[in-house]
């Protein structure tokens, strides 16, 4: 006997969905003020092994000499980001969902032998509620890395007005190295992601829009 | 139960439901980007939504996060930086610091005042030692000496501190900016004649160049000419090309 039982609620889908195409444009205009003034690199002392970015990514992307755009937009979607990620926050924890996503002491043992079952070792998977270890950890990740891209971009936006704010993360360039690697962070988050998504398959993906799945009942199960 | 789906049907149902849902977004998004950066063409003004949007975020700076009390942080000698020249605009090598003199226009169209550097030099002096802030991201820590621009105004354009605005451009008037007067009236907004400790060179704006350590470098005009007092926002060389007009920090 099949049933449908809800996966995601209305509000975690909307939250998800309103973030994938205004996180995706924070990143963009973020590249075109990067652009302006792009010191990291990956190397040490005279050896640099990446620098980001080279000329071909910029011309390619067409990421060049757009600074007053880039800050435009920047700071107009910025307000929807940090509203939907706010939003997010206050329904997860006013409806106790965040009983089943946060990451808990245990998730982090479990996480290793759920990322070595998926690299496609022959490991035992722990049993697991709604999300799994490592989809804890990460998820409890995202959360944590959207509020500090939130708390370092205001110390770079009003280093004056917000001081304090920018003394808590290190000073006006550490926020500014913070910010940028927060961004690699979703950058590698997003890879991932969509990669688990594809294994998974598409009943997961399909749940992620509808919030439902068909699966077995459990009463259907036991009477057999 | 004639009309209970079976779970596929309804799944099925929801499945279309759901992804017709996503579409609608999907082209909404996709509208809605198109309005931001409708008309935009490379170097030119920033669309009229942003726009908007940077003035919407201006007021919200000053009316929630402004202060005087609200100082920039200040830093030890042994900080200081090689502040590299970013821009001449506005400077022309054809310059004679010795026939300069500030016009200043007071609010309320007074008659103008001719000011020299002595009368600047008369004023009270302040030195600062902070990190001059690029809107391209980078910064240095420089020390600049000179008035404070509330005693310069208290002094030349007595009464002017109540105007909403004030414009400054170069002698030739190929740089102007326009700064909010509760900015320019900040502490640590200077009129500097010294920096690192020496007299400003010509490429940092000699004889005489604003120092607005709340504002990003494109407001710190060098070589300033002309002052004026004023209720309507001032021509401001950045605004024009897609910068926002409060820029501050």
């Amino acid at each position: 006997m099949k049933k449908l039982e809800e996966k995601h609620r209305l509000a975690t889908r909307w939250c998800h969905w309103v973030n994938f195409p205004v996180l995706s444009a924070m990143i963009f205009s973020g590249l075109l003020i990067y652009w302006a003034y792009d010191p990291y690199r990956i190397g040490m002392g005279s050896i640099t092994l990446f620098h980001f970015f080279p000329d071909w990514f910029y011309n390619l992307t067409g990421i060049n000499a757009q600074l007053a755009r880039g800050m435009a937009l920047h700071f107009t979607l910025a307000w929807i980001f940090a509203l939907n990620g706010i939003a997010y926050v206050v329904y997860t924890v006013v409806s106790g969902e965040w009983r089943e996503l946060a990451a808990e002491p245990k998730s982090f043992r479990e996480a290793l032998a759920v990322t070595l079952h998926d690299m496609g070792f022959k490991v035992p998977l722990p049993p697991q509620g709604r999300y799994n270890a490592a989809q804890r950890i990460s998820y409890t990740a995202i959360v944590v890395m959207g509020a500090l891209s939130l708390v370092t971009g205001l110390a770079i936006y009003k280093p004056a007005q917000l001081h304090w704010l920018t003394a808590a993360v290190g000073g006006y360039e550490w926020a500014r190295f913070e910010h940028f690697w927060l961004t690699m962070g979703y950058v590698s988050f997003f890879v991932v992601h969509i990669a688990q998504v594809i294994r998974t398959g598409w009943a997961n993906f399909r749940s992620m829009v509808t919030g439902y799945d068909i699966v077995e009942s459990e009463e259907a199960a036991n009477a057999e | 139960m004639p009309n209970k789906l079976t779970p596929e049907q309804e799944m099925s149902r929801r499945t279309r439901r759901g992804f017709l849902a996503l579409g609608a977004g999907a082209v909404v998004a996709a509208g809605g980007w198109q309005w931001l950066n409708s008309g935009y063409g490379r170097g030119e003004d920033i669309p009229a939504p942003l726009r908007k949007v940077l003035g919407f975020n201006e007021r919200v700076v000053r009316n929630v996060l402004f202060g005087d009390t609200h100082l920039v942080k200040t830093y030890p000698a042994s900080a200081i930086g090689q502040l590299k020249e970013n821009g001449d605009e506005g400077m022309p090598d054809d310059f004679d610091a010795d026939d300069w003199t500030l016009q200043v226009m007071p609010r309320g169209g007074g008659l103008p005042v001719s000011v020299t550097i002595d009368d600047l030099h008369a004023l009270p002096r302040y030195e600062e030692t902070i990190d001059f802030k690029c809107v391209e991201g980078w910064s240095t820590v420089t020390q600049f000496a000179g008035a404070r621009f509330s005693d310069f105004t208290a002094k030349f354009a007595p009464g002017s501190e109540k105007a909403g605005y004030v414009g400054m451009a170069t002698p030739d008037g190929g740089y102007y900016v326009g700064l909010d007067t509760p900015s320019a009236l900040h502490p640590q907004t200077l009129l500097a004649y010294q920096m690192n400790g020496a007299d400003l060179e010509d490429e940092h704006g000699a004889p005489l160049r604003l120092v607005i350590a709340v504002k990003y470098g494109i407001k710190n005009i060098k070589r300033i000419g002309k002052i004026a007092y004023g209720e309507t926002e001032p021509p401001d060389y950045w605004r024009e090309r897609g910068y926002d007009f409060y820029a501050g920090l």
